[in-house]
């Protein structure tokens, strides 16, 4: 027997797992054919919110994709006709005539699809992450109508107010349509441009969710919304020349979210990747990121590309998670991966953590050597990390005084009290240890 | 669409080198694609004159409305079919790399 508790459970169940697979596609398809944004994204929350009250009632449909859609496309048309001026009667009637068309052959797929590129959820992934609109105004909008979140859910993970939120949405929109950003998948020439582009939202969305501490509960629903979009777009991009580095941003998100449970302790303090315990972390996204990293790598070699920064940075990450533990992990290949890196998006940070693989491999001397011309340099003043990293070097050699004073110094510079608890820690030992803190933790 | 492309100078650009000055051919290919309305070179700022009418009182001032190192060089109207478009015509445009340029789409009185 269900009782009537289990039947709203199972509904708002079904209803949360179609909201995740099918708000894109329903949303992107009602865009293309009304070119309204704020039309298609209520008319598909409308449907949602029937569902909840319907469902219950009625049962959970079959197809639950179809019955959304369907209830989304007749609220469109009802809208239209009820807004329908006089002067734009003929367009409207046009556009109504269209959505009546959808879903005729049992599936909503675009018509104009062409291959996986005319997939009408690429057009709107590439859209919302148009290089025009501000960094901000491409995470929000897709998070909204990619992600189906509410705008609620977004002002709430970005610590904004939602009228704030709300506005930045409209004014997004507003953008599109008036400053004229094709609703399109860009033509070949564009496309490594705009795929790159899309890539950086969608790892700047999941780096919201990951590399927040204060509000991980808040904040964690990102990163996961983050993987679950960029393994869509791996998905849709199929066959095309960038999927590599889009596998290899997929790769680099699984590996960094398998050690989320590892990462801070029970009293809230930061956990060294070295000194994380193993076996927290996540066996079965670790396992799907390598095989996604040797798809990748493959892929590179027999294209003959040249792998991109994400995918560098997932064999980073891979050689740091395949080690049984942190003393076997394969150092010189770190520095050579971190070496690559550094050609192709030159950061002093970059060179920092190849600085470690280098002391971690060819030994303190020689890391130490590089981290002082960092020094010298100066483009790292006021990076706590700088110092932090000098210290662990000046410690194994024994230099034990020196090394205080750079503790104190890293102490000074840190960013959050989780990690001046931990210099401090480490200043307190003031002695040599085994495990030593080498990468700053996710690279 | 129709946008205005303001042709405009960057203090930060390169340095301008006359003989990569490809305008001509920015011309010719526009105008073979029927993308240009309008368009031209605006005298230096020395040449500006500000126009304010305050309690009914006209205050003429010359020089510009705002001080600032980059001024509108220039200018043009085009008419395309979305702001890729756009973004792509401007590009090609010399001053792209001599200077910098804005894209503003027209707002024609009849809409929103």
């Amino acid at each position: 027997m269900t009782s009537p508790t289990d039947a709203r459970g199972a509904v708002a169940s079904s209803v949360a797992s179609a909201s995740a697979e099918e708000t894109a596609r329903i949303v992107s398809t009602l865009i293309r054919v009304t070119g309204d944004w704020a039309l298609a994204e209520d008319c598909v929350q409308d449907a949602f919110a029937r569902a909840l009250v319907d469902w219950p009632v009625h049962g959970i449909p079959s197809k639950p994709g179809a019955w959304l859609t369907t209830v989304a496309k007749n609220g469109a048309i009802d809208r239209l006709r009820r807004s329908a001026t006089e002067r734009a009667a003929l367009r409207q009637l046009a556009i109504v005539a269209e959505l009546e068309q959808l879903g005729r052959d049992g599936q909503e797929r675009s018509e104009l699809g062409d291959g996986p590129l005319g997939d009408d959820r690429l057009r709107l992934i590439f859209t919302c992450c148009h290089p025009a609109l501000p960094m901000e105004a491409r995470v929000a909008l897709t998070l909204r109508t990619v992600a189906g979140l509410t705008t609620e859910e977004i002002a709430r993970a970005f610590l904004v107010s939602e009228s704030t939120m709300a506005k930045r949405l409209v004014r997004a929109r507003a953008k599109i349509r008036d400053a004229g950003i094709p609703y399109r998948v860009p033509p070949p020439r564009l496309l490594p441009g705009r795929t790159a582009g899309v890539l950086a939202v969608l790892y700047l969305l999941f780096n919201e969710g990951y590399s927040a501490t204060g509000d991980q509960l808040v904040r964690e629903p990102l990163a996961r919304e983050a993987i679950r979009l960029t393994r869509l777009l791996v998905g849709l991009l199929g066959e095309s020349p960038h999927t590599s580095e889009a596998l290899g941003l997929l790769a680099l998100m699984l590996f960094q979210h398998a050690r989320t449970a590892a990462r801070v302790d029970s009293a809230g303090d930061v956990v060294t990747l070295e000194e994380q315990d193993r076996s927290l972390w996540d066996a079965g996204a670790i396992a799907e990121g390598v095989a996604l990293l040797r798809t990748a790598d493959r892929r590179c070699l027999e294209r003959h590309e040249r792998p991109g920064r994400y995918h560098l940075q997932a064999a980073i990450a891979g050689c740091h998670l395949m080690a049984r533990e942190a003393g076997s992990t394969d150092f010189a290949r770190v520095a050579v991966l971190y070496e690559a890196l550094a050609l192709i998006a030159p950061s002093p940070v970059v060179e920092l953590n190849r600085a470690v693989a280098v002391a971690m491999s060819q030994g303190a001397e020689a890391g130490l050597a590089l981290v002082d011309a960092l020094d010298r340099a100066g483009s790292l003043d006021g990076y706590y990390l700088l110092p932090a990293t000098r210290a662990d070097l000046l410690r194994r050699l024994g230099r034990t005084t020196e090394a205080a004073r750079d503790y104190r110094r890293a102490r000074d510079l840190a960013p959050s009290e989780a990690e001046r608890r931990y210099l401090s820690r480490r200043l307190a030992e003031g002695r040599g240890s085994a495990a030593e803190r080498s990468f700053p933790d996710g690279q | 669409m129709e946008y205005l492309l303001f042709i405009c100078s960057d203090p930060a650009a390169p340095t301008y080198v006359p003989e990569e000055d490809n305008i001509q051919e920015w011309v010719a290919e526009m105008e073979g694609r029927g993308v240009t309305r309008a368009g031209d070179r605006l005298r230096p700022v020395a040449d500006a004159t500000t126009v304010t009418v305050r309690d009914g009182e006209l205050i003429v001032s010359d020089g510009p409305f705002a001080e600032t190192k980059e001024w509108i060089a220039g200018f043009d109207l085009i008419d395309c079919s979305d702001l890729d478009e756009a973004i792509e015509i401007a590009s090609k445009h010399p001053m792209a790399r001599f200077g910098k340029i804005e894209i503003r789409p027209i707002w024609p009185f009849d809409t929103e």
